[in-house]
């Protein structure tokens, strides 16, 4: 049901009946380890390319999902995807081994929250009982189509961000046990000017905080409802951005509550210079971490504001300004 | 940023880009240039200590000897970049390790090694000049008109 100017509530409450999160190796040396169901030691994943390395990320995602909720892919109705791949080849071909309907969406690294608002909101709806909801990112495989090969000896400057190599999925249904998806915000793309690819934080972070207001606005709540209100992949650079945004605003949400998947999923010696990034941070920080969290009953509401930056690598090199996107999913236990 | 690309943007959008400037840590130049020298000065004292080996020890003398220090740069370059260690040290050196030769060795075996996966031909050869591309093409560019204007300085008897 619409709610406010921008936003959904899901009145029957889907549920997210599973959830997964398969990483690369770097992910697994990371603070969230243990949250994740696979860890790969090997970046390429056994496949002779970095493309068919993140495509297989992505089928097992949905794999390992659709077996946790005890379920065969024949029961699952549609799947939803993305991920940053030119024509988000990882989803298409992910969908193409999985059989199951398929709708494809890109939304950059917001596709995953993107994905999860849509799963909700057909559910809800009626349109479909089961539906699967995925997004993936290989560090590799962006770094090679949005900025240079992997092994090229360019320094990065400090605001600068690690891709994450994962994949998660959540299968989503009408009924049973588990954390719901109550609410959705769906954001507008905000442009502040930025258009250097290595400053992502500072371009996202304006996007960030518009949805977040809008979220608040529309379902007239404050930042005490929630346990949680975590960014996707805003990075330190761009988390502190917008905290001083929400301040001079007039909106200020907790120290302790506001936090950004990016900031998460890595330790602190990981050379990863400003955070994690990439639909795979958000999916796999959600999708493990935080959801195992609720299921602990360390939670009980959290709202995730996944972020995603436009820009294509032909758009970058025509000096243009990198859009950026926003959309909040409300989590409830 | 140049004004000219100042003009297009509005002043929330240059107000904004102000308030995250102040919020983005900075790379000190000073720092980077320290360990640019220091790294791009080892990698040249090497270059000076091979250049110096063949002139010893082979039958070089100080022209000839180049080729065959440029080769041997080239090579552990190359060697490094496939082992997956020369972005290490670049990302700590900067500019310490683009602008050796060693830098220019980088470039092309990182963007052959990274296309491999599209094939030996539109893959690897395609894409092995993509970063290395246009210092070439403007290295000759700029070496021909440089030629000319010595020619036409020759010409009108100047040197």
């Amino acid at each position: 049901m619409l709610k406010g100017h921008q936003s959904w509530s899901f009145d029957s409450k889907p549920v997210i009946l599973s959830s997964s999160a398969v990483v690369g190796p770097f992910e697994g040396e990371g603070c969230l380890a243990r949250d994740f169901d696979i860890i790969h030691n090997d970046l390429w994943l056994g496949q002779d390319s970095f493309e068919k390395a993140e495509q297989k990320l992505l089928e097992q995602a949905c794999t390992v999902a659709i077996e946790k909720a005890q379920m065969k892919k024949e029961d699952i109705q549609f799947l939803i995807s993305g991920d940053l791949m030119n024509q988000i080849i990882s989803s298409s071909f992910t969908a193409r081994t999985l059989a199951i309907p398929y709708l494809g969406i890109f939304g950059a690294c917001s596709s995953s929250m993107e994905g999860l608002a849509l799963a909700a909101q057909f559910i809800d709806s009626g349109s479909a009982q089961y539906v699967i909801a995925g997004a993936s990112s290989h560090n590799a495989a962006s770094e090679k189509q949005f900025r240079y090969p992997t092994e090229y000896g360019a320094q990065k400057p400090p605001t600068a961000q690690w891709t994450v190599t994962g994949a998660g999925a959540a299968v989503v249904g009408s009924k049973g046990n588990g954390p719901k998806v109550t609410s959705a915000t769906i954001g507008k793309v905000v442009d502040m000017g930025i258009s250097d690819p290595f400053n992502m934080g500072a371009a996202m972070a304006p996007a960030a905080v518009d949805t977040i207001e809008a979220h608040f606005r529309d379902f007239n709540i404050d930042p005490s409802y929630y346990d949680v209100i975590a960014t996707g992949d805003l990075g330190k650079v761009g988390h502190q951005i917008a905290g001083d945004l929400l301040i001079e605003h007039g909106f200020k949400i907790p120290k302790e509550k506001f936090t950004d998947c990016g900031m998460l999923i890595y330790s602190k010696d990981q050379p990863v210079i400003a955070g994690g990034s990439g639909c795979g941070c958000s999916a796999t920080v959600t999708y493990g971490h935080y959801l195992n969290r609720m299921k602990k009953g360390e939670l009980n509401r959290i709202l995730i504001v996944a972020t995603g930056a436009l820009l294509s690598p032909i758009s970058y090199q025509q000096k243009e300004s990198i859009p950026c996107i926003a959309h909040a999913v409300s989590i409830e236990m | 940023m140049s004004n000219k690309k100042n003009k297009k943007l509005t002043t929330t959008q240059l107000k904004y880009q102000e308030f995250a400037k102040e919020r983005e840590p900075k790379r000190s130049i000073v720092k980077n240039c320290i360990k640019a020298f220091l790294v791009g000065g080892t990698i040249c004292t090497f270059g000076q200590f091979l250049q110096w080996m063949f002139m010893t020890y082979f039958d070089f003398d100080k022209v000839t000897a180049s080729n065959p220090t440029v080769a041997v740069l080239i090579m552990i370059a190359s060697l490094l970049t496939g082992l997956g260690v020369y972005d290490h040290i670049a990302q700590f050196a900067g500019g310490g390790t683009i602008i050796p030769v060693t830098g220019f060795a980088n470039t092309m075996t990182a963007a052959a090694i990274e296309h491999k996966s599209e094939g030996y031909v539109l893959g690897v050869g395609g894409n092995m000049f993509k970063i290395a591309g246009p210092v070439i093409t403007y290295g000759v560019f700029s070496a021909f008109i440089i030629a000319l204007i010595k020619m036409t300085i020759t010409w009108l008897g100047g040197m």
